[in-house]
């Protein structure tokens, strides 16, 4: 057997029934997506800050890995529509008891619950939920292994067409870990989607995934050569065990070679924006003084993730509904 | 039964370069004779193979039958009554079972489990190293006196140089076949997908070509100044066809194989995150799917395998990275070959070559032919008949195959082994005469 079956993300009437990647989407979803968000974006200045879109609905966060911005921004903007939320440690779960992740999706659908907004060290992970959960159930996928992290690539174009507007003058510069990052590889699909007109990758060739030319990108070892004459740039944090790993020599090799100091920005547009899916290392892959100055607008992102969240929710329980 | 007659088939001996249609005679579990009645002959059974074809029975180099320890996979019983419905009447074992195959007593073991399942021969291999740690050396001469037929540390690596330089010179001091899958531990850095855009793409951990082609040289080169027989198994790679080449014109003692399925699927086909695609060596380019199938032509690659692999459904139950790797193969080994047959890659007397000859003369069996006086080893099979591969039609308790729900082409119809049969598929055309 087949133990999995070709997937979709989509129902059959090609509506958004689960968000696990970018990569398939066609831009007007991707637009419909953003269009969306900017419907909810408002809602922090009014008075009562919520919607009853999901009202009666049930929400569960399984993260299977930490995470403190991505999970509160998702427990957020669904309070925001009105759902109910439940939060699943999964350190203290049953799956640290040997439970296989599908005996924990079964147990959870038991429980009638209506969407699963789903992190894992796996890639994968959300793919997999998907396919084996009951139908009427919407997962989104909130980052699974090095595969796709697609609201955070959502949130990030949300904040370059509010702050750019048209993404075919845009020249975009992804810097740093792009071997183990899910979200470079979402930013790049949704880039390309929306027709970015060029997408570049900025990185030692350690840290250069295998064939990532197949993506839509140009690559660069470069740090200043990458950020020639960009409008966007993009930074990813740098994790401690990439040392240990061999793949780096150290931090402070690394700030020097790849970190976006003042003098480096300079090579940019001078109306680059500077963005961060956070969190920051600051003097490791971004300058204290860039990641607090003119050009950063990485806590935007932040503001704008709840949105893009609340946005992707109800177009999702929505295409569930029919 | 002593006498049987295979009438009218189209006899293929890659061995002694028969193809022609004819009548097989079998007496007493041996060949008695080819094309021509032997005097006197009065057959108990008599099989019509017209539009058939009879080779000898394959070979498998290496199928897991996940017994002694995983027997919640499939047994040794049920896999080897399999393996004769896939025509198979031969099969290697890894060692990596549970317990490990290290010690005489489970290869004792092995060998009585089959044998009271009583399909056909199932060839131990023997660990290469302890509890296969890749550190200390087994008692090699112990595990073939039990019967094993080889020492192999399967797919699990060896320590260091050193420890592989020595166990090629043991091996060597008692003229014992080593199998070797080669795949550098650090290089493939816990990888579980061919390093390249697929990868990639879905951010899987990629084992990088390097891995087999520097494991392979590091070996190759070991191997010209100790003599020890090696035969390189499961190669996935563009990379190593040439390696192999040259070792061959140096005349070293190597040989080596790939899986079928190698031979057909890429990281091209691996559905989004689907646990079937997950094997190892990893699926890997169309460039090496094309050099693999030029090296099984040109002779480079000696022999073809199933890497047999039955899971159960929970261990390929998960997201693709936490699954088990392996496909169960037996039943689509020969419409594999056949399929690479019918796309132009290889002629059919190589195929069935490259599961009949090739492997008993890699492991210096007197097998694999259908010489008069040798064992009556033989499968009959339908080369047009389609099949799909359904609930029903499926024996393997491992349902783990990438070819579910497809029509595969050829079906065995006979499988004899020292003139028993194994296995027939609902005795189409077989006319029993009482003593």
């Amino acid at each position: 057997m087949t133990l999995v079956a070709p997937h979709t993300q989509l129902s059959a009437d090609g509506k958004l029934k689960h968000f696990l990647t970018i990569e398939g989407l066609d831009k007007s979803i991707l637009t419909e997506i953003l269009d969306t968000a900017e419907s909810f974006a408002g809602i922090a200045d009014q008075p009562v800050k919520k919607y009853p879109i999901l009202r009666g609905k049930t929400i569960v966060n399984l993260f299977f890995e930490n995470s403190t911005r991505t999970r509160t921004t998702f427990d957020l903007a669904a309070t925001r529509l009105s759902a109910d939320v439940l939060n699943i440690n999964i350190s203290t779960s049953a799956t640290s008891k040997g439970e296989s992740l599908l005996d924990t999706i079964r147990n959870l659908e038991a429980m009638h619950v209506d969407m699963f907004i789903v992190r894992h060290s796996a890639s994968g992970a959300a793919h997999f939920i998907a396919q084996n959960t009951a139908p009427h159930i919407s997962v989104i996928n909130a980052g699974d292994g090095q595969h796709a992290h697609p609201t955070q690539a959502m949130l990030d174009m949300f904040t370059i067409r509010r702050l750019k507007q048209d993404f075919t003058r845009l020249k975009i510069a992804i810097v740093g870990d792009i071997l183990h990052s899910r979200v470079a590889r979402s930013q790049i699909q949704a880039l390309n989607t929306l027709d970015a007109r060029e997408v570049r990758v900025v990185a030692p060739k350690t840290l250069v995934p295998a064939g990532v030319e197949a993506l839509g990108v140009k690559v660069f070892n470069d740090m200043d050569k990458g950020l020639n004459d960009v409008d966007v740039i993009i930074m990813l944090r740098l994790q401690k065990e990439r040392m240990a790993g061999a793949l780096l020599p150290s931090e402070q090799e690394y700030f020097n070679c790849f970190g976006l100091t003042e003098n480096r920005l300079a090579r940019a547009k001078s109306d680059v924006i500077v963005m961060h899916p956070g969190p920051i290392n600051r003097g490791v892959e971004i300058a204290s003084s860039v990641a607090d100055g003119k050009h950063s607008v990485i806590l935007q992102q932040v503001a704008y993730g709840v949105a893009i969240r609340m946005a992707v929710m109800s177009l999702t329980i929505q295409a569930g509904a029919q | 039964m002593n006498k049987i007659k295979i009438s009218n088939g189209r006899i293929i001996d890659p061995q002694n370069q028969i193809d022609r249609v004819g009548t097989l005679y079998i007496s007493e579990g041996k060949i008695a004779a080819l094309f021509e009645e032997p005097d006197g002959f009065n057959a108990d059974l008599d099989m019509d193979a017209q539009q058939q074809i009879v080779c000898p029975g394959f070979i498998d180099l290496s199928a897991r039958l996940r017994e002694p320890g995983h027997s919640n996979k499939a047994t040794i019983a049920g896999e080897t009554q399999v393996a004769a419905k896939s025509g198979i009447t031969s099969i290697c074992m890894p060692p990596d079972t549970q317990p490990v195959a290290d010690t005489t007593a489970v290869v004792e073991l092995i060998r009585e489990k089959a044998e009271r399942a009583g399909y056909m021969n199932v060839f131990p291999i023997g660990a290469l190293t302890r509890k296969l740690a890749g550190t200390e050396l087994s008692s090699m001469y112990a595990l073939t006196q039990a019967g094993c037929i080889a020492v192999s540390n399967a797919a699990l690596p060896v320590a260091n140089l050193l420890v592989l330089r020595r166990a090629m010179e043991y091996a060597a001091s008692h003229d014992i076949l080593l199998i070797y899958r080669p795949q550098d531990y650090w290089l493939s850095n816990q990888g579980c997908a061919h390093e390249g855009k697929v990868a990639t793409r879905y951010g899987l951990p990629g084992i990088p070509e390097a891995a087999e082609s520097i494991a392979l040289s590091q070996c190759l080169m070991l191997m010209e100044k100790i003599g020890c027989r090696v035969h390189f198994a499961q190669l996935s790679s563009a990379s190593a066809i040439p390696l192999m080449q040259q070792a061959q014109r140096k005349s070293l003692a190597v040989s080596c194989d790939v899986a079928a399925h190698q031979l057909h699927l890429t990281e091209d086909d691996i559905l989004p995150f689907d646990s079937a695609y997950h094997v190892m060596p990893p699926l890997r380019s169309k460039v090496d799917r094309q050099a693999l199938r030029a090296g099984l032509r040109s002779s480079v690659i000696n022999a073809v395998c199933s890497d047999h692999q039955p899971h159960d459904v929970d261990t390929k139950l998960g997201a693709f990275p936490q699954t088990e790797s392996g496909i169960s193969a037996f039943e689509t080994l020969l419409p594999l070959m056949l399929k690479m047959v019918h796309e132009g890659g290889i002629e059919l007397q190589q195929a069935i070559a490259a599961i009949t000859s090739q492997p008993a003369k890699i492991l210096q069996l007197p097998l694999g032919h259908l010489s008069v006086g040798a064992a009556a080893d033989v499968c009959v099979f339908d080369p047009e008949k389609c099949w799909e591969i359904n609930t029903q039609n499926w024996s393997s308790s491992g349902k783990n195959t990438p070819y579910w729900g497809q029509t595969m082409q050829g079906q065995v119809m006979w499988t004899l082994q020292t003139g028993q049969v194994l296995f027939s598929n609902n005795a189409p055309k077989a006319y029993y005469h009482p003593a």
